[in-house]
């Protein structure tokens, strides 16, 4: 059978993998996914301790499902953000959206 | 066995949809293995005995959210393709920060720590190989219904009022990114 | 009795409306007093028709007005007899006055204020007649106290004006200080200031009964009697020796009073304290010895005004006082006792400054302070009845006079009587009026005086204590008939002294009113024929609840003797000033010092000056000299110089020390600032790099090095 160390090592690399992603990509929707990427490994988490630890209360699921749900939300919200930025500046490039530095 | 090697099959997919997702320059291209990645993520619920759950992800993750990622990249990039440059000049601090994450990750579940009840010394790496069964005390139940009942139940009694928040929170996000979006000289 | 309270709120209104569109009204704002008082009067008569119809019984209007603690102050209205008999005096009176002031102030530039006056002085004299607490009372006191202050200094431009005004105002002050003390001390005994809680018969008899010690009184009456000597003696002598002999006046007589008195001390009931503490008040609204002072120098108002406050209302509330407070005077005797001897000298120590007087309304004036002291005579001897007839026919008559001295004064442009004479053929009209109000007045027969003044000598006769209140009561009956002789006299009799006067008669808007009071001069005496007495038969002392005094019946004697009294006065005084039988220089060389003490009005302003005015004022320069030189300059200068030293030295550590820690707290931060901004990029994946690069870091602390 599979160990739950096998699960959560695939989770940490998806994680590192949006790590990379949010600290490497420039457009702003790039970086949207890499957050999803992250998101995502934390629901494997989530699931596979669910499975593994707590027995049979499905409470790791139901959490799961409520981060998907804010995920969906928060997709949402970032596109429009990113469309109403990138009305502003014709472009979507997170390096030059700087206007509030110094 | 077949388990294993179904796992080793569909962690391969999904993580090299992911690394593909933050290498590959075009963004329509990444958008598209995202939506790999997140099947990949999917198939690994179902190995956790988690049906409900990945069903949802095909649903909101394939279904939604990556599409609405691709309606924003045709929005607003002007040629398909983005001749743009996509890749960071950050690379090199972005490549040892994930490094670094995913080392601390591995190191905390070796890491031995005090079980909470038992007082043993335990780590995640020597926890049970096996799943634990959910319908070991009730075998017709995993045959005829799955685990969608419990979770429905679940939602409606002990989490109905984060259940209801959470309806509320979508309201609330459906009605910002509508007056976000919204051109504003109209 | 519900309407009662329309009686004072109607010139209330009056008021209101004059002095706010005075301007627009002009000559028809005195339509609005008058309108106002006729209600007020109306709604009198209408409240005395119930009053009697209920057969006496008083329904009351009370409104709770402040809560206090656990209790409320109440105030409100009620009807008696007595409470009807003053809103008939004040109402007619303010009435006669208004429409006779339509002549009289006919051209002053101030016509519609002063009527906003008069309305609110009758407001206000009405209230206090019909109040039912002694707190209202003394709320409408006050408020009388000052529409007297501004209708005698109406005519502000007139310094003496003024100065009376401001005289008047202090010195019945002095009373009203005593008026609050007994008001604070009845509420202290009794727990309420209602008249109907202060009558009750228990709370009386417990007030009467707690007797209090007030020692060494003898020894304070020797020092101000001493020092009242000196006053009298520095007044009136003249010289180099003046002030020696003063001095030396002073302290015999505070010695001969110190032998004599030195151990008595006075123990005295609650109830006579109280009583005697609202009499001192009334001292001072009724012009009582030795607060009479600002009557005489009050004639310099309007003579309208005079009229109504003067000589028939404002001055008789402290009577009216007197008599509603009577329970409480009576149940301890000695309280009457002290009444009716200051009383009594006044009656006859006015009456004599009424002899000498030149100025035609400081003649009505002591007059009027006479006759007060004759009220309060009456009261004293127990003529609670008596002395009430008599305030009431005094006041008609009282007003009549004035008014009519206002005619002549009108007409001729003088109040100097030795400028008069011979007026009776150009001012009929006047000089009939006025000789009515001056035979009512000397008590001749027919007239009302004479019914009330009889009334009061027989209530003397029976005194119990002695017949000395009825001979002081027949000195002053004799006095009152010679002056008012001698008034008419100079004034209407003989041949015109100053041919620079050309006289008139008055309009008859002034001539109605005297007409009217000379009516009620006579009228006014017939409620209250001995015997018969309607006035008596409602106003009694059985009636506020006072058992067993004698009703003294009708005297052949006293009313003889009071009537040859008046007879014997004005046939003296006619032969010295209408057929000049007997010379008044006769007396000159034997008595003329009485004469000159007599004219300087016993010298009480002048001893006034020097007993107190002067030591005040002396106590006043010396405060200020220590306030200028010690608080001033040595205390309040050194204080600020010692803080400007000091101030300097501070200023020199704040420049240097405090600014520069400042300074130092505000340098440190820019240049940090200048250093951190560099972090801020503005790069998103920056930060998220830091903030990641932390956590693992700490996460890593906390998993593996700890």
């Amino acid at each position: 059978m599979v160990p739950l160390s096998w699960y959560i090592t695939v989770s940490a690399a998806l994680f590192s993998l949006g790590l990379f992603g949010m600290m490497t990509r420039r457009n702003a929707i790039a970086l949207l996914m890499s957050i999803e990427l992250m998101l995502n490994a934390a629901n494997i988490n989530l699931v596979a301790f669910s499975s593994y630890l707590r027995g049979p209360a499905l409470t790791g699921q139901i959490f799961a499902l409520f981060v998907i749900t804010l995920a969906a939300a928060e997709a949402a919200v970032g596109i429009a953000i990113v469309i109403n930025v990138y009305r502003a500046v014709r472009h979507i490039n997170a390096d030059d959206v700087n206007l509030m530095k110094w | 066995m077949g388990n294993q090697i179904a796992f080793i099959v569909i962690a391969a997919v999904t993580i090299i949809a992911a690394a593909c997702v933050v290498i590959i320059p075009n963004i329509l291209r990444s958008a598209l293995f995202l939506a790999f990645s997140f099947l990949g993520v999917a198939a690994l619920y179902i190995l956790l005995n988690a049906e409900f759950l990945a069903a949802m992800q095909v649903l909101i993750y394939v279904g939604a959210i990556t599409v609405l990622i691709m309606f924003a990249i045709v929005l607003t990039q002007q040629l398909m393709g983005a001749k743009i440059k996509q890749s960071s000049r950050a690379w090199w601090i972005g490549a040892p920060v994930a490094v670094l994450a995913f080392l601390l990750f591995t190191t905390s579940f070796v890491t031995p720590f005090k079980h909470p009840t038992s007082g043993t010394a335990v780590s995640i790496a020597s926890a049970p190989a096996v799943p634990k069964d959910f319908y070991a005390e009730n075998e017709q139940a995993r045959a005829s219904e799955g685990t969608t009942p419990k979770i429905a139940e679940m939602l409606l009694r002990p989490y109905v009022l984060p259940f209801e928040l959470a309806s509320l929170i979508l309201l609330a996000a459906l009605v910002g990114a509508i007056v976000i979006a919204k051109e504003e000289n109209e | 009795m519900h309407l009662a309270w329309l009686i004072p709120i109607l010139p209330l209104a009056a008021f209101l409306v004059i002095i706010f569109f005075g301007q627009n009204l002009k000559e028809r704002s005195p339509y609005v007093g008058i309108a106002a008082i006729a209600g007020s009067f109306l709604v009198s008569c209408y409240a005395a028709v119930t009053w009697l119809a209920g057969h006496g019984k008083t329904g009351d209007f009370i409104c709770n007005w402040a809560p206090y603690g656990s209790d409320m102050i109440r105030v409100g209205f009620s009807v008696d007899a007595l409470t009807i008999m003053m809103l008939f005096v004040v109402t007619v009176v303010s009435m006669m006055v208004q429409i006779f002031s339509v002549g009289y102030m006919h051209g002053d530039k101030r016509f519609p204020r002063f009527f906003a006056y008069l309305s609110l002085f009758t407001c206000a004299m009405l209230s206090l007649v019909i109040a039912n607490t002694l707190l209202l009372m003394y709320v409408s006191w006050e408020l009388v106290g000052l529409t007297s202050y501004l209708l005698i200094g109406f005519w502000f431009e007139k310094p003496e004006a003024m100065r009376a005004a401001k005289k008047a105002f202090l010195v019945t002050r002095v009373g009203d200080v005593g008026f609050f003390l007994g008001l604070l001390l009845l509420y202290a005994n009794v727990g309420s200031l209602e008249l109907s809680k202060i009558f009750e018969h228990h709370t009386l008899i417990a007030m009467a009964a707690k007797e209090v010690s007030i020692p060494a009184i003898g020894a304070i009456a020797a020092i101000i009697l001493g020092i009242f000597s000196y006053g009298f003696a520095a007044a009136a002598l003249k010289g180099a020796k003046r002030l020696p002999i003063a001095i030396i006046a002073g302290v015999a007589v505070f010695a001969i009073v110190f032998a004599l008195m030195h151990s008595l001390s006075v123990s005295l009931s609650i109830a006579a304290i109280a009583a005697l503490l609202l009499f001192w008040g009334a001292m001072g609204k009724s012009a009582q010895f030795p607060l009479h002072v600002w009557l005489p120098d009050a004639m310099e108002g309007p003579t309208p005004v005079s009229a109504l406050i003067h000589a028939a209302t404002m001055v008789a509330a402290g009577v009216y006082l007197v008599a509603r407070m009577y329970p409480v005077f009576h149940i301890d005797q000695r309280a009457l006792m002290v009444v009716a001897a200051i009383g009594a000298f006044t009656a006859l120590f006015a009456a004599t400054m009424g002899l000498v007087m030149n100025d035609i309304k400081k003649v009505l004036a002591y007059s009027t302070i006479s006759q007060l002291g004759y009220m309060m005579m009456a009261l004293g001897v127990g003529g609670y009845t008596a002395g009430m007839f008599h305030l009431m026919t005094h006041a008609y008559f009282k007003a009549n006079l004035f008014l009519g001295s206002g005619s002549v004064i009108h007409g001729t442009g003088t109040q100097d009587m030795r400028q008069m004479g011979g007026l009776r053929k150009k001012m009929p009209w006047t000089f009939l009026t006025f000789a009515i109000g001056t035979l009512a007045l000397a008590g001749f027969p027919g007239f009302a005086g004479f019914f009330s003044k009889d009334e009061i000598l027989l209530t003397a006769y029976h005194w119990e204590y002695g017949k000395i209140i009825f001979y002081a009561g027949l000195a002053g009956a004799f006095m009152t008939a010679f002056y008012m002789t001698r008034l008419v006299a100079m004034t209407f009799l003989g041949k015109p002294r100053d041919p620079s006067i050309h006289a008139h008669e008055s309009w008859k808007v002034m001539l109605i009113p005297l007409f009217i009071l000379a009516f009620l001069s006579i009228a006014a005496g017939y409620i209250g024929i001995p015997g018969h007495s309607i006035f008596g038969h409602y106003i009694n002392p059985e009636v506020i609840g006072i058992e067993g005094m004698v009703e003294h019946h009708f005297s052949l004697v006293v009313m003889l003797l009071g009537t040859l009294a008046g007879i014997v006065g004005i046939g003296i005084a006619s032969l010295i000033w209408i057929w000049p039988v007997l010379k008044f220089d006769w007396l000159k060389p034997s008595f003329g010092w009485v004469q000159t003490i007599v004219e300087n009005k016993y010298y009480m302003d002048e001893i006034n000056d020097i007993v107190v005015i002067k030591p005040l004022m002396f106590v006043n320069n010396a405060m200020y000299a220590f306030d200028r030189w010690v608080i001033d300059y040595a205390i309040v200068n050194g204080v600020g110089w010692f803080t400007l030293i000091l101030s300097r030295f501070w200023s020199v550590f704040d420049k240097y020390v405090v600014d520069g820690l400042v300074n130092l707290v505000a340098e440190t931060s820019k240049i940090g600032g200048r250093v951190l901004k560099f972090t801020q990029t503005g790069i998103v994946q920056q930060y998220a790099a830091i903030t990641v690069i932390c956590v693992i870091l700490l996460s890593w602390y906390f998993l593996i090095l700890r």
